[in-house]
């Protein structure tokens, strides 16, 4: 771990050195990328005894290298990415977000290595996103996620899009550890970790997705069978002769559908996923409607507003968003520093539980970025999954250098 | 009463159209449509497009804030052309990408590529009156010129940079548009847009934008190496300065969709 920093960090200075696009011979060659640094304030005191931090620092970097030869038919993208946190060492660590070669061919691409893969229309929740693992330690809103072999091959036809996915080597998720904030009552034991196919992590995983725009409508349709990203957690007790939660990583065959329609200032979302384990057999939807007032007041500014609903059909022994009503809204001042306020309110039906975020962010100058951002919790079920966070309310700094 | 007007109407009619002075006194309006037609029809056939474009943003106080983006568009006969843009700086906003298939009537459709999150989304199109990138840009001044999208009106010759210029007043018809008119200055040796005053939805004058540096390519398009746009209302202003110009470069229809929008570097 020391070792890979050491080596990463050393990477990154010697490239940071020589931005731009240079022309190296036969390839084209460009560096870019950022480095974050992350100042976490929690404002009421932890509520598990391991939990030492008030306040946590926090840096990450993730460069980008890019090649690309044959007239830019072929191309070779690499993004190492490191973090090293203060006080969670599960938090500290690094992961290649992508290793990968792109082929160009006439209607049709090829995409081989490790990469990243997006599904999906909703803001809240993205129920049909299953490519890519959660990368957990990152952040609670489950954005941030870890690189992905696959080979892909992706044709491009006169009625869509048709995606062919080969999966081979699952990603388990990252949990933070007992030092960190923001996590369940009792720490996931991440190296304990069980598979419902004898292949364990190598099983090879398969999916195909179809997508295409017609007219005010885009759709998006898949079949998806292998390991699933989302474990189920079991406490156990492990050999110190404390209870921790173990992962179990099940089988699954999903079908999912995503749809969004367009229309004047609306966007009326739609996500759907239907999913088959040997535990489960359940639907889960997620869908709602986004509007944007622009030029307020005859100003530059736009003001969007977002009304969604999470449902799941196992109620509250399955997901999170089973019963849950969120709001948002985005406040673009659409100036030059790109100043931007965004809110969401998520509340959850069944367990009455609230979460609150908000997020203020503007560049500064031609390269920097400062974002604050206010997360809030509240909570007075056990049994309900927000219950663990909702003594974790913090203020969060973030500063971004681009290069 | 029907028998009787009838013939009389035919009568007045043909006198009317067959009387050679006004068959020549073509209303302004004509005449205004008459000019946009000829510099979208001079223009026509340019195939497809590459250029990059630096933009200088300048506040009151001369600070200055750079963009930097490249385009590759696409001509479509009969409708509004394809494009994707490529953002290049600031750096934080470096590899989004930007797809948009206009349309001469209706709705655009676009879409964006989020880099971070490898996500395309696709956006509502309104927003025609917003500014792009936070400069005095906004999204209808960068848009294709389509004859669809304007009423018109001749107002004068009038002398100008290059020789003689007519005057012409066009009157957006989309209701979400930012302006009640824009008048623009078109010189009459090759029919460039030399320069524009766009009056705000109170009928202000709200910011001219100057066209230089016009050089033709191909025998045939002629396209401005630098313009510069001023906003009278906040003093702020944005300079374009746009470079590498291609035309007919072979791009096709298949490099407009969501595929090459995630790619495009």
């Amino acid at each position: 771990m020391v070792r890979a920093t050491l080596h990463t960090t050393l990477l990154v200075a010697a490239l940071a050195a020589q931005p731009g696009l240079v022309s190296a011979g036969l390839a084209d060659y460009e560096l870019s990328g950022k480095v974050t640094g992350e100042l976490r304030y929690f404002t009421q005191d932890a509520q598990f005894s391991d939990q030492s931090q008030t306040s946590n620092l926090s840096i990450s970097a993730q460069p980008e290298l890019y090649w690309e030869w044959n007239n830019g038919n072929d191309s070779l993208t690499f993004t190492p990415f490191l973090r090293l946190d203060q006080h969670d060492d599960e938090r500290s660590h690094a992961d290649i977000r992508e290793l990968s070669w792109l082929h160009v061919g006439d209607d049709w691409e090829l995409r081989a290595g490790l990469r990243k893969v997006f599904w999906g229309v909703t803001e809240f929740q993205h129920l049909v996103d299953v490519i890519n693992q959660t990368d957990g330690v990152e952040d609670i809103d489950g954005e941030d996620k870890l690189g992905q072999a696959m080979i892909n091959l992706s044709l491009v036809k006169n009625w869509g899009i048709v995606d062919l996915y080969l999966l081979p080597g699952f990603r388990e998720r990252t949990f933070p550890g007992a030092d960190g904030r923001l996590r369940s009552g009792l720490v996931v034991d991440t190296d304990a970790a069980q598979y419902e196919s004898g292949a364990k992590e190598k099983h090879l995983d398969t999916a195909i997705r179809w997508s295409h725009s017609v007219d005010v409508l885009d759709l998006g349709l898949y079949w998806f069978h292998g390991t699933n990203r989302e474990p189920v957690l079991t406490p156990q007790l492990n050999s110190n002769g404390d209870t921790v939660l173990v992962p179990l990583y099940e089988q699954m065959d999903q079908l999912g559908v995503d749809i969004q329609a367009t229309v004047d200032s609306w966007l009326w979302k739609f996500e759907a996923i239907h999913r088959d384990t040997a535990l489960d057999d359940f639907l889960a939807t997620q869908a709602g409607v986004e509007y944007t007032f622009y030029g307020l007041q005859d100003s530059a500014a736009d003001l969007g507003v977002l009304i969604e609903y999470g449902w799941d059909e196992r109620g509250t022994r399955g997901g999170q968003n089973q019963n849950d009503l969120f709001f948002g809204g985005r406040f673009t001042l659409n100036d030059a520093d790109s100043s931007e306020l965004l809110a969401g309110i998520s509340h959850d039906l069944d367990h009455d539980s609230t979460s609150v975020l908000i997020e203020a962010s503007r560049r500064v100058g031609n390269n920097w970025k400062v974002s604050l951002d206010g997360r809030f919790f509240q909570s007075d079920t056990p049994a309900d999954p927000g219950y663990a966070i909702r003594q974790d309310d913090h203020l969060q700094l973030s500063v971004e250098r681009y290069f | 009463m029907t028998s009787f007007t009838k013939p009389l109407n035919t009568l007045l009619a043909t006198a009317l159209l067959t009387s050679p002075v006004l068959a020549l006194a073509e209303t302004a309006e004509e005449k205004g449509l008459s000019i946009s037609k000829e510099a979208k029809a001079r223009d026509a056939g340019w195939g497809d497009m590459q250029a990059e474009m630096k933009m200088v943003l300048r506040n009151k106080q001369g600070q200055e804030s750079i963009r930097e983006i490249r385009i590759k568009s696409l001509e479509v006969l009969d409708d509004g052309d394809k494009s994707l843009t490529m953002f290049d700086k600031p750096r934080d906003v470096k590899g989004t990408n930007f797809l948009s298939f206009s349309h001469a009537v209706g709705a655009d459709d676009q879409w964006l590529y989020l880099p971070a999150l490898k996500r395309v989304k696709r956006i509502a199109s309104r927003n025609k009156s917003g500014p792009f990138m936070g400069s005095e840009f906004s999204y209808e001044d960068l848009s294709s010129f389509e004859i669809e999208k304007y009423s018109y009106k001749y107002l004068r010759d009038e002398a100008c940079d290059h020789g003689t210029c007519f005057v012409v007043e066009q009157y957006p018809v989309d209701k979400n548009s930012g302006y009640t008119r824009r008048q623009v200055w078109i010189d009459q040796a090759e029919y460039r847009m030399l320069k524009v005053e766009f009056y705000d939805r109170k009928n202000s004058l709200l910011k001219t934008l100057s066209s230089t540096g016009y050089q033709q390519y191909l025998g045939k398009h002629w396209r401005a190496d630098s313009q510069k746009m001023v906003n009278h209302q906040t003093g702020k202003s944005t300079d374009l300065v746009w470079a590498h110009y291609q035309f007919k470069t072979g791009l096709k229809d298949k490099d407009f969709n969501k595929n090459t929008l995630k790619r495009a570097r």
